[in-house]
């Protein structure tokens, strides 16, 4: 009997032991790949890194060739991308989750959005095109592409937002509804200061997708060359995906290695842009805490 | 006799189909502490959240009949519901400060209320914390977080905020269930100091507790208000065989 235990036990610790491995395993494999991968740009693209990538336009000779353009239009598209879906993303999310009657019209509503979330970013780019570019007629400009973009975030800053209400304690709410809140002075006063950092995480999030995406920004074709900074949303523009995405294309070696330095900017980019995100959020956690 | 806080008459709470509160018709006496006791899910938060409106919060909830607070009816079709909470205060099972300072958890009442003085704030935020016997505890740490403070520091904070709007009744849901004993005895002390300028009304699943802060005692049980009484008369002589069973705790 007590051998039978024993050898039970000894399975079962067996069984943990492989499991765990397989586990740190999967952890393993996804670090690794990301780590060649970002070893390989870097050593592609280190030669290439130098001001000029960043302050000149680009050009057909590589030594001369840079990014200040695509640069330029990424700021450009994720800064208006981020103005326009914070206040939508923001307030669908309230509407939905503090106001909106808990129906089966609303789940439905919340099950869309979530399934938005999946649609592929080409058919955003189709939207843009026929709605933003030719019916709106604001032509292939900076506003047509953000306002794209913003489409195409959207539903992923619903959820955010959505996910950071929800973390707000039921009984904060009725604590202030006690002492008399309306309903917008609870939202106001105690739901939405608590949610922010959650909210502005899900933002910057957004606004690094907008970064990151080319195929919404070829289907309503960013231009390939511009030699000019853009200076006002009805601007025509290009972003650093499309710039990479050009270079990697051109049959000399050269420009290989250029695109993987325009890929470490956007990397730099993206890691700055989370930072900001987390700065905010350390930040505004602490003004809560004095 | 003195006058009455709050009358109701023949009041129902449904939620979708299920009756929770069933035709209570009660009387709570103004400046004294009522308790109501009951098993779970007897409908006894469900009645006290009739006087302030607050089951309106809640998804398919349906109220008929009349709560009459200092003899108006709180349902009757003109009267806003956020008015009434201005008038009734609240403590809740759980300790829930706002994740802001001290003084802020305290002003938030007043703020809705529209004061924005400075001083006048300050007098209030004092006065309240020290009518929740919290002021001594909190004086040198008004600015840091709320959430920083104990359980029961919490749960007299909460107190405190719910006193800065100065209401007319004081409703407490369980308020000493998630406390230590210590901090128990400190809230069920400060329960009989309010009684002196407010009424209080106290939900609790704590039989001892009720025998021992409560001028009167209401007993329910399936939604219905089964005996309601002079606390010792109830503990000591109950009328009703349900409410025997009960304080006995032959069930609940």
């Amino acid at each position: 009997m007590k051998a039978r235990d024993t050898g039970r036990e000894t399975r079962r610790r067996l069984t943990g032991t492989v499991l765990l491995s397989l586990f740190v395993l999967s952890t393993g494999i996804a670090i690794i790949a990301l780590t060649v991968l970002i070893m390989d740009t870097a050593s592609d693209g280190a030669p290439w890194l130098s001001w000029h990538l960043l302050t000149n336009f680009s050009s057909r000779d590589p030594k001369q060739a840079g990014l200040r353009s695509a640069l330029f239009g990424s700021i450009w598209i994720a800064a208006l991308t981020g103005a326009i879906c914070f206040p939508l993303g923001v307030g669908s999310a309230i509407y939905l989750h503090e106001y909106a009657p808990r129906n089966r019209l609303t789940s439905f509503i919340n099950l869309n959005i979530f399934n938005l979330s999946g649609v592929p970013s080409i058919l955003y780019g189709l939207l843009g095109l026929g709605l933003f570019v030719d019916l709106l007629a604001l032509g292939r400009s900076i506003i047509a592409g953000a306002l794209t973009m913003a489409l195409l975030v959207l539903p992923m800053m619903i959820v955010a937002s959505r996910e950071a209400l929800v973390t707000v304690p039921e009984g904060r709410r009725f604590g202030a509804y006690a002492l008399g809140a309306s309903q917008w002075q609870v939202v106001r006063r105690v739901v939405l200061p608590e949610a922010l950092p959650g909210i502005l995480t899900g933002t910057v999030l957004a606004m690094s997708r907008a970064i990151g995406e080319a195929a919404p920004m070829i289907a309503i074709s960013a231009l390939l060359y511009v030699t000019f900074d853009p200076t006002s949303p009805l601007d025509r523009f290009t972003v650093l995906p499309i710039q990479i995405f050009n270079w990697i294309s051109r049959p000399q070696a050269a420009f290989a290695g250029l695109a993987a330095a325009g890929i470490i900017v956007l990397l730099i980019l993206l890691l700055a842009m989370n930072a900001v995100a987390i700065l905010l959020r350390a930040r505004y956690q602490k003004r809560v805490r004095e | 006799m003195s006058e009455l806080a709050i009358e109701t008459k023949a009041l129902s709470v449904w939620f979708g189909r299920n009756h929770a509160v069933r035709n209570v018709t009660l009387e709570i006496q103004a400046n004294q502490i009522t308790g109501i006791i009951g098993p779970s899910g007897c409908g006894k938060s469900t009645l006290l959240r009739c006087f302030n409106r607050m089951n309106d919060l809640i998804p398919n909830a349906r109220v008929e009949g009349i709560v009459l607070l200092n003899g108006e009816n709180i349902y009757q079709l003109d009267v806003d519901p956020t008015e009434v909470r201005r008038r009734v205060g609240m403590v809740f099972q759980k300790p829930n400060p706002f994740p802001k300072s001290v003084y802020e958890n305290v002003a938030f009442g007043p703020r809705l209320n529209g004061i924005a003085s400075e001083s006048e704030l300050d007098s209030i935020v004092r006065e309240s914390l020290e009518a929740a016997a919290l002021w001594d505890e909190v004086k040198d740490r008004l600015g840091e977080s709320a959430t920083g403070l104990s359980g029961g520091q919490q749960q007299r904070l909460c107190i405190a905020r719910a006193l800065a709007v100065d209401p007319e009744v004081i409703l407490m849901d369980e308020p000493c269930s998630a406390l230590d004993p210590q901090a128990t005895a400190k809230i069920e002390q400060l329960m009989t100091e309010l009684a002196k300028e407010y009424t209080v009304v106290v939900v609790t699943h704590n039989m001892q507790e009720a025998a021992r802060v409560s001028n009167s005692t209401a007993f329910m049980y399936l939604g219905e208000l089964v005996e309601y009484g002079p606390t010792a008369q109830i503990f000591e002589n109950p009328k009703n065989e349900l409410t025997e069973n009960y304080i006995t705790g032959r069930f609940g």
